[in-house]
């Protein structure tokens, strides 16, 4: 195992638990996918990316875009964890002035790179990114998390190529594979497979791994090349939408959704219960 | 010369706006390493050759997909960079609207969107290719400054003075052969209109190739003892409200002319100002009638929407009446 890995799940639960409590803050958030993607955002924040929560603007910082932008429910507790902010600036989420919404605003929270919502955006913006690192001569890398649903756009697909054809080998795209988008499993709404072939026709290292295997998730991280490199990589984090919550999982109706009192208790409990031993 | 779209290559007899946007941006960028040119497979028709020949590591040629190249440079902006992108007008403010609303302008990022062909200067290339709804679209954007130049040097200090301007700027250039307003030094300014012709009797608020008929037609009716005002209104927005309302104080009747269609550009943005400052005057605006724009060369198709010198003469002639 990783040696990182024990001390990764158990964060993963803390943001999970985070999550759950911001959105009942909040009156309710895109909880399905935010839960998904939560331990492929803590493998980012807490291993693979550099920055300086104290200067979020520091020149040789990594540089990350959340391309599935719905997914700021589950960003904003990771960006507060690493210290870009106190959490008491996330107490009037989704409120009348708030800097906290459904979707990020990048000039109001800091760390946030960019302001995304509108999906199949965000990969072209971390094409211009990439090639400004690549005219710089930068060390510092570029990784983009998108949604699986949110590749039905053909944007996306405009970006795969063009990240292939610009040699961006300091790009990395994650995907959080967790099978469904609004209106239910992506292979019924619009199909996706073969979805590794897709990103490997179109120029791009592919590997899929399981998004809620931290050791996976580190190793394929670990293998991205240095920001020198000449191809992109995709990373499909295979997951579950609702992930460590048993009435939320594969269960689309909590795509956006708010928890009462009792089912809170109840998600806190499960969440808890997924806690690894710590060895 | 090839045969075919005469009007994008070299015109010996005037100055392309779109050869000096490509030209100017070439011989500024040693000054300034922030600056980077985007294009989708329209490097020829853009003129921005010259700056991929002289700066390739700086030149990105995204291939025919717009979409991308504008979030692609919302990135570079993000990245400290100064970009301009360009591809047709119509595929700028139609095909990536919402990237220049969500990508762009909402960040409120320094991308500079070049947008050519614009208005009518397509031509015989029709209706697709006619753009009559972009200075609507763009100028609805909050945070977006909209610029029309009405000839090269205009372009050129549009180019220039962006630089150190902040926020996006959509910049709207026409056939690429507008004749020369600007001679010598001229004082330019993003939001502050030119008065390039002195007169008492009617105002005309035009913008891009249209303040050449514009001033042809004032020079006409000089002889004739009318006294024209013409506005070359280069930045609908931020709008210079001040020129427009001193005009409808002290002439009393606007004409506002445009190659965009009636509804929701220049004359819109005009009307507005003089209706909320509570001036009676009399009011027409010239453009495209909220109709789609028939297939023809540019100068049939401005004499025929009454975008060239007789029309703007006949059209003021109608108002004096």
């Amino acid at each position: 195992m990783h040696q990182d890995a024990l001390e990764l799940q158990n964060k993963a639960v803390d943001i999970r638990k985070k999550i759950i409590e911001l959105s009942a803050v909040a009156g309710g958030g895109h909880l399905g996918g935010s839960l998904s993607m939560a331990d492929a955002l803590v493998a980012l924040y807490y291993h693979v990316l550099k920055y300086d929560p104290k200067n979020p603007d520091w020149p040789e910082r990594d540089r990350f875009i959340l391309s599935k932008g719905h997914g700021a429910l589950g960003l904003c507790p990771v960006l507060c964890d690493a210290g870009y902010y106190a959490e008491e600036m996330m107490a009037n989420f989704n409120d009348l002035d708030s800097p906290f919404g459904m979707h990020p605003d990048m000039n109001k929270i800091p760390g946030i790179e960019m302001s995304t919502g509108s999906l199949g955006h965000g990969l072209s913006v971390a094409v211009g990114v990439a090639l400004s690192g690549k005219l710089d001569k930068a060390d510092w890398r570029v990784f983009c998390l998108l949604g699986d649903g949110e590749c039905d756009e053909g944007m996306v697909w405009e970006a795969a190529m063009s990240a292939s054809h610009f040699k961006l080998g300091n790009l990395t795209a994650i995907v959080d594979r967790n099978g469904y988008s609004l209106d239910g499993p992506t292979e019924e709404i619009m199909a996706l497979e073969p979805f590794a072939e897709k990103w490997r026709s179109f120029g791009w290292d592919c590997c899929e791994v399981d998004g809620h295997d931290m050791d996976q998730l580190l190793e394929a991280f670990d293998k991205v090349g240095d920001a020198g490199g000449d191809t992109p990589t995709c990373i499909i984090s295979n997951t579950v939408k609702g992930k460590g919550v048993s009435f939320m999982e594969n269960a689309n109706e909590w795509h956006y959704a708010g928890c009462d009192d009792e089912l809170t208790a109840q998600a806190l409990e499960e969440l808890e219960a997924c806690r690894p031993e710590r060895g | 010369m090839p045969k075919g779209f005469t009007w994008t290559t070299l015109d010996v007899d005037k100055f392309a706006t779109r050869e000096m946007y490509g030209k100017i941006l070439a011989e500024i960028a040693p000054t300034d390493d922030r600056i980077v040119v985007l294009t989708s497979d329209l490097m020829m028709s853009n003129k921005t050759g010259d700056f991929a020949r002289a700066h390739p590591e700086r030149f990105f040629n995204f291939g025919i997909a717009e979409q991308n190249m504008m979030g692609a440079a919302a990135g570079f902006a993000i990245s400290g960079k100064i970009p301009f992108a360009s591809t047709m007008a119509v595929f700028a403010s139609l095909r990536c609207a919402e990237q220049l609303r969500t990508d762009i302008a909402y960040p409120n990022l320094n991308v500079r969107i070049i947008s050519t062909h614009s208005g009518l200067s397509m031509g015989n290339g029709g209706t697709t290719h006619h753009s009559t709804e972009d200075i609507a679209i763009t100028r609805s954007m909050a945070n977006m400054t909209v610029i029309v130049p009405a000839d090269a040097n205009c372009c050129a200090k549009v180019i220039v003075e962006s630089l150190e301007y902040q926020g996006p700027i959509y910049m709207r250039l026409g056939r690429g052969a507008e004749p020369i307003v600007y001679k010598g030094e001229f004082d330019f300014e993003i939001g502050k209109a030119n008065t390039v012709r002195e007169g008492g009797d009617v105002t005309v608020i035009a913008c891009g190739i249209c303040v050449m008929a514009a001033i042809k037609a004032s020079r006409k009716l000089e002889k004739e003892g009318i006294g024209a005002r013409v506005i070359d209104m280069h930045t609908i927005k931020p709008l210079d409200t001040e020129a427009i309302v001193k005009a409808a104080d002290e002439t009393g009747k606007i004409i506002t002319m445009e190659e965009h269609n009636i509804i929701g550009g220049l004359g819109s943005a005009v009307g507005e100002t003089i209706a909320e400052a509570g001036l009676g005057v009399k009011f027409k605006r010239l453009g495209i009638p909220d109709i789609y724009s028939t297939i023809g060369q540019p100068d049939d198709l401005y004499e025929r929407y009454e975008l060239d010198a007789d029309g703007i003469y006949n059209a003021i002639k109608g108002l004096l009446q």
